[in-house]
């Protein structure tokens, strides 16, 4: 599992609770530098995606109002037990990174 | 012979003035911790350590769900990460602490003899960093809190123990604490048994005053209002704050003493850090 990314998911009755968390500045570009009085730059997530064993099933747009370290959690029909829930995210400055995880 | 006698007295009774020391700590945390029990019979004393949400239905079912997928996980991975990273020198953190750092946080803070002071967690990881050749960080919060919060989570489910020697300097340092905890101070003029022991579990603003037994026991901890693990110190700062008082820095004698006797105070409550509270 990569170091900024965690995702648990259970299954209980045919239905999946996904839950994740992810590490990420969040910058919305409005905040100052209170030594230098520059401005931060804007450094948010645009998209996270999560994927049912390669197959999308979320598709979540961010921008720069979602606060530091995001944490999305959802629920979807099916999923078994084992399968797996990937996630990967885009941020406007074109870095991405991904994780894994095995519903339980 | 008489005169003998009467010189020994007289150095004897000096002596007793030179050191005024009276504390009886066994005596303090039995009425410390009955005050508590008696105030709230209905709570159970393992579940003092989860401070206000021993004491409110409503907000335990919130941080209940809160607690299935912790905040502070990204960061006590982080702590984990950095306490096996080894130094320059090739050497680790668990080096430094007893049984590599596994289960020994319910004995902090202890009183070092040697050192003649109270010794933290925080304060060994700088003073084990600096024995390696490596900069101290940055005191309560950050790299250190994350860090301290690992070795705590090493601890969990250990009830705290911490011992006060039979050495005048160890009452002292306990004794000062306890003067630290009932002296009022700051432009609001409260002290923080105030707070924390009269009037625990009466509402402040609009939040719930926890009870002292078992403050210790979740830090370092994940506040909402900080968004991210901060050391007990910090919160101490936070505290004084809130009185109007001008706050000592994190690891200076003062708040070492404090945690010291506040930490003892609850002994027997079980570690359960990092805790999340906002």
């Amino acid at each position: 599992m990569a170091s900024g990314i965690l995702i648990r998911s259970k299954t209980s009755n045919g239905v999946t609770l996904v839950r994740a968390s992810m590490k990420h500045p969040m910058e919305t570009g409005q905040r100052k530098d209170s030594k230098t009085g520059e401005k931060i730059p804007a450094h948010f997530i645009q998209v996270a995606t999560f994927e049912l064993n390669g197959k999308v099933i979320f598709i979540a747009n961010l921008g720069p109002a979602v606060s530091k370290n995001p944490y999305i959690s959802f629920k979807f029909k099916g999923g078994n037990k084992d399968d797996t829930i990937k996630l990967s995210w885009v941020d406007n400055k074109g870095k991405s990174e991904s994780g894994e995880g095995k519903i339980s | 012979m008489k005169r003998l006698l009467l010189i020994i007295m007289t150095i004897a009774m000096t002596a007793g003035m030179v050191f005024p020391i009276h504390a009886d700590p066994a005596h303090d945390v039995k009425v410390f911790q009955d005050f508590f029990k008696k105030k709230f019979p209905d709570v159970k004393f393992d579940d003092f350590g989860n401070g206000v949400y021993a004491l409110d239905k409503q907000l335990r079912s919130e941080w209940e769900i809160t607690m299935e997928f912790p905040p502070f996980e990204l960061q006590l991975e982080e702590g984990k990460k950095l306490f096996k990273t080894p130094f320059k020198n090739g050497k680790t953190y668990a080096s430094c602490f007893k049984n590599g750092g596994k289960n020994i946080a319910q004995n902090y803070p202890y009183f070092d003899v040697k050192a003649g002071k109270v010794k933290t967690i925080e304060l060994e990881i700088n003073e084990c960093r600096e024995s390696n050749g490596e900069k101290p960080l940055e005191y309560s919060k950050g790299q250190i809190a994350s860090i301290s919060a690992y070795i705590h989570s090493m601890a969990n489910g250990k009830r705290i123990n911490v011992q006060i020697p039979d050495h005048p300097a160890a009452l002292a340092a306990y004794e000062k604490g306890k003067q630290f905890y009932y002296a009022r101070r700051g432009q609001l003029n409260f002290s923080c048994a105030h707070c924390h022991t009269s009037t625990a579990g009466m509402m402040i603003g609009g939040n719930i005053l926890s009870t002292a037994l078992g403050q210790t026991s979740h830090f370092p901890a994940y506040r909402s209002k900080w968004g991210e693990l901060g050391t007990l110190h910090r919160r101490y700062n936070g505290c004084n704050k809130q009185v109007r008082a001008k706050p000592f820095k994190s690891q200076s004698e003062e708040y070492r003493n404090l945690q010291y006797f506040h930490t003892y105070m609850s002994n027997g409550i079980p570690l359960n850090a990092p805790g999340t509270r906002f």
